[in-house]
């Protein structure tokens, strides 16, 4: 049987404001234990919580470039359950209004087509303290700096046909956060975590298979290796006579396979109410528009520029602005060197493979855009050619000065003196009378051979089409 | 509306409270009494009525994004029962 799969995400982005949710406690990642929690974040009693107006106009981006409805009120709720890392005995989240509903979000396939993804929802709430089994005998130790985190969690449609549209919605989702700067989107450090509700269901039925909840996804690769065994199970266990139940399983990227998480918090009921410590949440129109008005200029948008006003081809428009500064080094190299095809090339090619190898930061990167754009100026201006940039760029990258200074120090101006060409070739040619001979009578092919050994002898540093040009001539003259 | 003893130990469990069969019986009862008390509500006429989320006809202020409370760490550890190493401890929650 043909199956076809249905998958939809929750996205837990961290919020990136320097307090927290609820409390004026500070939120900066890798503190000593519970440095940053304070009486609110520990549930002591008699405290109340106020809400950080950061972390609404942050959602309030979100809903925006989602085009989403941006709810006027939005209401909190506490979310009752019980352990150690979560002191008050609830969470305080969204339920019933959520500040966001009913985005979208635009994802390209692997065929350059376009599809749709429906966001459902995006709801504010405080992140949970973290628990540490290890290394205690018989206890637990909770640290609550990371409680009260702001964190928006984005809920999708069931709208996914593929592990590889997940990667592919979760990449687009964590460009987008990132671009508005409102969530680092730092994965490792927890800040943008992905769980995955995935079922199958026979080809061409209208309705929904049982789910199974994926946790623990923390990285895009994870992402699609979990998604990819979990519908070969749910394949194997259906195909097998059994049902899928549903469930939650935590994904162990060691074994690369996916396990129940069998528990007593199973049939979890977690008795939602309105939170009376908090009242609605009022966003008017004024206040949207504010927003509005810093919004930057998001991906899709800036990629549609990129097409049209460097007459980039899709892909590489969509390659510079997979992250804003990567927009913006690639714009400023192109106000440096004017010549936005060249800057395309460089910046996705030799530039790119310079951060890879040196496993660096943009930001960090010892070459920065006015450098680079300094070094294709002198492409453009013929001073030195393609390939010999590559080796300029090279001695810039290691921190040998910038272009010129180092064509200057290492000689290699390119010969565009037709006299010092001309001289060149003559020797090439008196020293090659029996390939002479052979293109005389017939062998155009030898013409390359002649070029190469014009280059050779220049060490690269001859013009191209003048030694073409050049060489012509020469040759028929000999 | 009546509430039976499943439904009761049911709701002691996920509020972490032990209750033998006696006491979920006599709260069956009185938390029949009450839903049966509350559920007089559900004559009154609430058309055009909105749902209210709190009973104060006022909305959430708003508090500036900024660091306002000092580590104290020393302060709220000197009462817990336990700690190691700046981690309240608690007894182990996982088998």
């Amino acid at each position: 049987m043909e199956w076809e799969t249905v998958i939809g995400l929750e996205i837990h982005a961290q919020l990136n404001t320097v307090s927290k949710i609820f409390s004026g406690a500070p939120t900066a990642y890798g503190a000593e234990p519970n440095r940053q929690a304070c009486p609110v974040d520990l549930g002591m009693p008699g405290v109340l919580p106020v809400l950080n107006r950061g972390v609404v106009e942050r959602a309030v981006m979100l809903g925006l470039a989602l085009d989403a409805e941006v709810a006027g009120r939005s209401v909190f709720a506490r979310k009752n359950y019980f352990y150690p890392d979560l002191p008050k005995g609830y969470q305080i989240s969204q339920f019933e209004l959520p500040i966001v509903a009913s985005g979208h979000l635009d994802i390209e396939l692997e065929d350059g087509s376009t599809k749709r993804i429906g966001v459902t929802r995006a709801h504010l709430e405080e992140d949970a303290g973290k628990s540490l089994h290890e290394g205690f005998e018989a206890m637990t130790g909770i640290d609550l700096n990371r409680a009260g985190t702001p964190l928006v969690e984005i809920v999708s449609e069931p709208d996914l046909r593929s592990a590889k549209e997940a990667v592919a919605y979760m990449k687009k989702l964590h460009s987008l956060v990132r671009y508005l700067d409102i969530c680092d989107g730092n994965m490792q450090e927890g800040s943008f975590r992905c769980d995955a509700n995935v079922s199958i269901r026979p080809k061409g039925q209208a309705e929904f298979g049982t789910r199974a909840e994926l946790k623990n996804l923390n990285s895009f690769r994870f992402v699609e290796r979990a998604i990819n065994f979990e519908i070969e199970r749910q394949i194997d266990v259906i195909e097998g006579g059994g049902r899928v139940v549903q469930e939650t399983r935590l994904y162990d990227p060691d074994r690369d396979e996916t396990r129940s998480m069998r528990t007593k918090e199973e049939a979890n009921d977690y008795r939602y109410f309105p939170d009376p410590d908090l009242l609605p949440v009022e966003v008017d129109q004024d206040f949207i528009e504010e927003i509005r008005g810093r919004l930057p200029e998001l991906p899709d948008a800036k990629r549609e520029r990129f097409v049209r006003e460097y007459e980039l081809p899709e892909y590489d428009a969509g390659v510079l602005t997979a992250t804003r500064e990567m927009g913006d080094f690639y714009e400023a190299v192109v106000r440096g060197c004017n010549a936005p095809k060249l800057a395309a090339n460089w910046v996705m090619g030799e530039f790119s493979a310079a951060l890879n190898r040196s496993e660096v930061e943009l930001a960090e990167a010892p070459v920065d855009a006015g450098a680079l754009a300094g070094l294709l100026a002198r492409i453009q201006d013929e001073t030195i050619s393609g390939k010999i940039a590559k080796e300029v760029f090279e001695a810039m990258w290691n921190g040998e000065g910038d272009a010129d200074s180092v064509i200057e120090a290492k000689g290699l101006k390119q010969i565009t003196d037709t006299g010092a060409i001309d001289a060149i070739i003559d020797e090439v040619i008196a020293n090659n009378p029996k390939q002479l001979e052979q293109y005389k009578g017939g062998k155009d092919k030898l013409f390359g051979f002649f070029v190469g050994q014009v280059m050779k002898a220049t060490q690269g540093k001859a013009n191209p089409a003048q030694v073409n040009e050049r060489l012509k001539e020469r040759l028929d003259q000999a | 509306m009546s509430v039976d003893t499943e439904h009761v130990q049911r709701i002691a469990e996920l509020s972490r409270l032990a209750m033998d069969d006696d006491q979920a019986r006599e709260f069956a009862g009185g938390l029949s009494d009450i839903f049966d008390f509350v559920e007089q509500l559900d004559g009154a006429d609430i058309e055009g009525v909105e749902p209210m989320a709190h009973p104060m006809d006022a909305a959430q202020r708003l508090r500036p994004d900024a660091v306002t409370e000092p580590d104290r760490r020393d302060d709220y550890q000197a009462i817990a029962p336990a700690v190691e190493g700046g981690l309240y401890l608690v007894p182990r929650v996982i088998e």
